[in-house]
């Protein structure tokens, strides 16, 4: 454990590592991630941007029944999935889409709640994500509880559980973290403050000097970063890992950026929020800048950019094409998975349903549809 | 899972008297014994053993990393049993008393009971959640509740809560190895009370109840610590000349609709007896189940014995407020046995 106090605060500025013009800076005691590893980040970043694109999009044809966009917040879904080994998890919330794809999982099964066809469409041990969670909060004490067993086995799997700056109110969010440093588990927990939950500002939300400070209060460093700089990002959340993994507990981190476009589809920020203040986020963009960046330095050229494009438009493609296919939904699956034993009185109700639509095929072929019943049944 | 192989299981046969405090602490040795993945945790399970004493000896005997003392966060600790379901243990988390439950509600009914509807059955949380549930033991606000209509009315949990030494042991071992998380309600007025417990009887199935008394000419359906005051009721009864059935219904959810129904055909006249508020209650479901399914044989309407719509009493009221033997007996009365007269 740390020697004093002090030492868990965050610094008074966020660790960056490339400045919004794409200049690298070098007042920092953290190091540059690799070429390699920002080449591969930057690739994530446009085929996540393209992904938040083409859900809007198709949110606005109707193939999507809703979208939470991390437009603005590539860098910080695509750090988190970056950073960790295929032994590792990630417990992702609903806006994370971008983060769970990064890591592996196939947009399609991502995009099956969104659609509407079920409430969580992969398998979360095909890649080690758990499903999105919707709720607030309450994931980050399902990866405690994770790396509690994992530490209790003695192996040394790492955590890593995102939420946003409003989920920080959440009782839930205080449970997590204090569990996890009580019993010294390998949780790297990631805050996006991206201003806003909903309508709310983070003005309503604490009165902390920054999110990352609550850390101290748990006796577990807190980090600040900016959100929009991959580099920094990638930096701060691998050595969070890697002192997790090494056995020295969890770590706060604060990952400072910007809602760019409303909650959702179905929300307005405009009732909220003026453009005025947009408008210095969207010169922060965290693509952007890693592109400039790795331009700069000569390793992207423009034959690169344009393969990693056309790589994303692949993506988007093969989401649209997904997307606009139909899927045959069974009703029956509403009963199956409720209990690993199924129990009678869901087999009977299975049976009711079963009825209710043979008879309705057969008022329908017989062209008698005006006096269908469609009543509930016991 | 780790199952007893067989000569393990007959090295270490008992058929012992036991409380039924006992033979629950028995049940959960056994299971850490048996399983390497099992884990209990709560608020003073650890040396302390528990503010009931269910954990007593278990943090000595198997160590802390099996036993062990959380932050005093109920929320935290059924969801931390989430994550460690989902990584692969067992868990089985104590709440200290059923109303100090509550801060964990969200955790229950949004993703104990969610979780493998959610993944489509790709990842089940097997774990146990044990709550000393009910009164009559005197206690004051928020130690007394009988909440299992909210556990009840939460699709994918599974509700078990027995009435003797024998069931504690048989349904909390049962409750542990099965997938599906399991809500497991101790009548804690019955922590205290003794009977005959064989460790070694094959485990009874969760979804099944029990006829605990052959009758006749009524049945009363009941669970948890309403069961022995049904008994003691059918026994008063029989001095009186009228033979009463008693089911103890064992499991909440599933519900077995099949051995009650059984019964209060072959009777025609039921009572429900449950300490928790009527009103939208387990003893209402129960009792309308049995409507829709025996209308037929019924020669009364279906009767229900049960607490007061009001918050728990405090403890010089409780009597005033827990189903007894002479409530019981006045249902019993009202089942319009003269008009079977009138008819005949």
């Amino acid at each position: 454990m740390p020697a004093s106090a002090e030492t868990l605060l965050p610094a008074a500025e966020p660790i960056r590592l490339i400045d919004q013009d794409g200049a690298a800076i070098h007042a920092n005691e953290m190091g540059m991630p690799s070429s390699g590893s920002l080449i591969e980040g930057y690739r994530h970043l446009v085929v996540g941007r393209r992904i938040n694109d083409q859900a809007n999009a198709l949110v606005r044809q109707g193939r999507l029944a809703v979208y939470p966009s991390s437009y603005g917040q590539e860098a910080c879904e695509v750090a988190a999935a970056m950073v960790l080994d295929d032994r590792d998890w990630l417990f992702p919330t609903y806006r994370d889409a971008v983060a769970v794809i990064t890591r592996g999982v196939s947009p399609l099964e991502v995009f099956v709640q969104l659609r509407g066809d079920w409430h969580s469409g992969y398998d979360p041990h095909s890649h080690n994500v758990a499903p999105q969670a919707t709720p607030l909060a309450t994931q980050l004490v399902h990866a405690a509880g994770f790396a509690h067993a994992a530490k209790l086995r003695g192996e040394d799997t790492v955590v890593l559980a995102m939420c946003g700056d409003g989920a920080t109110s959440e009782g839930d969010f205080h449970e997590a973290l204090n569990f996890a440093a009580v019993f010294g588990l390998a949780v790297v927990f990631l805050v996006q403050n991206n201003g806003y939950a909903i309508s709310v500002p983070l003005s309503r939300q604490t009165h902390a000097p920054s999110l990352a400070h609550k850390a101290i209060g748990y006796g577990m460093p807190g980090k600040r970063v900016d959100g929009n700089d991959l580099a920094g990002l990638l930096s701060v959340l691998q050595d969070a890992v890697d002192s997790a993994r090494a056995g020295d507990g969890p770590t706060l981190i604060e990952a400072v950026t910007y809602r760019i476009q409303s909650h959702t589809n179905a929300d307005d920020a405009t009732r909220y929020r003026s453009d005025d203040e947009v408008k210095p986020w969207l010169e922060r963009d965290p693509v952007q800048r890693v592109r400039d960046y790795l331009r700069s330095i000569g390793e992207l050229t423009d034959g690169d950019d344009a393969e990693i494009h056309a790589q994303a438009e692949r993506v988007a493609s093969a989401l649209r094409d997904g997307l606009n296919a139909d899927v045959d939904l069974d009703p029956a699956e509403l009963f199956r998975h409720v209990y690993a034993h199924p129990t009678t009185q869901l087999d009977e109700q299975a049976r009711s349903l079963s009825d209710e639509q043979a008879r309705s095929l057969s008022d329908e072929l017989s062209g008698d549809q005006a006096e269908t019943t469609m009543g509930a049944r016991p | 899972m780790t199952l007893l192989h067989d000569t393990e299981a007959s090295a270490r046969t008992t058929v012992q008297t036991m409380t039924m405090a006992q033979a629950l602490n028995r049940a959960l040795a056994d299971a850490l014994e048996d399983d390497p993945t099992v884990v209990v945790f709560g608020e003073d399970v650890g040396p302390n053993g528990g503010v009931f004493r269910i954990t007593d000896g278990l943090n000595a005997r198997f160590g802390e990393s099996r036993c062990f003392d959380t932050p005093l966060a109920e929320s935290g600790i059924i969801g931390t049993a989430i994550g460690m379901a989902m990584n692969g243990m067992r868990p089985i988390a104590e709440m200290q008393f059923d109303a100090f439950a509550y801060p964990a509600f969200e955790q229950i009914v949004d993703h104990v009971a969610k979780m493998g509807n959610r993944t489509r059955g790709m990842m089940r949380l097997p774990m146990v959640i044990r709550i000393p549930y009910g009164g009559g033991i005197g206690g004051v606000e928020h130690h007394c509740d009988s909440s299992e209509a909210y556990y009840a009315h939460t699709p994918g949990l599974t509700i078990v809560a027995p009435s003797t030494p024998q069931d504690a042991y048989g349904l909390l071992r049962a409750a542990i190895v099965t997938a599906d998380p399991v809500v497991f309600l101790e009548p804690k007025k019955l922590y205290w009370t003794s009977g005959l417990v064989d460790t070694s009887a094959p485990l009874p199935a969760i979804g099944r109840a029990r006829v605990a008394r052959a009758g006749t000419d009524a049945t009363l359906i009941a669970y948890g610590a309403c069961v022995p005051i049904a008994l003691e009721a059918a026994e008063v009864a029989a001095g009186e000349g009228r033979s009463l059935g008693v089911v103890d219904v064992r499991s909440i959810v599933p519900f077995d609709d099949e051995t009650v129904c059984a019964a209060v055909r072959s009777t025609g006249r039921a009572v429900v007896i449950a300490e928790a508020p009527g009103f939208a209650s387990v003893a209402s479901e129960i009792a309308a189940r049995v409507m829709e399914r025996c209308f037929h044989h019924l020669q009364a309407p279906v009767l229900r014995v049960t607490g007061f719509d009001t918050p728990f009493a405090p403890p010089k009221l409780e009597k005033y407020y827990l189903p007894g033997v002479d409530r019981v007996l006045d249902a019993v009365d009202a089942l319009q046995w003269e008009d079977e007269v009138l008819v005949r």
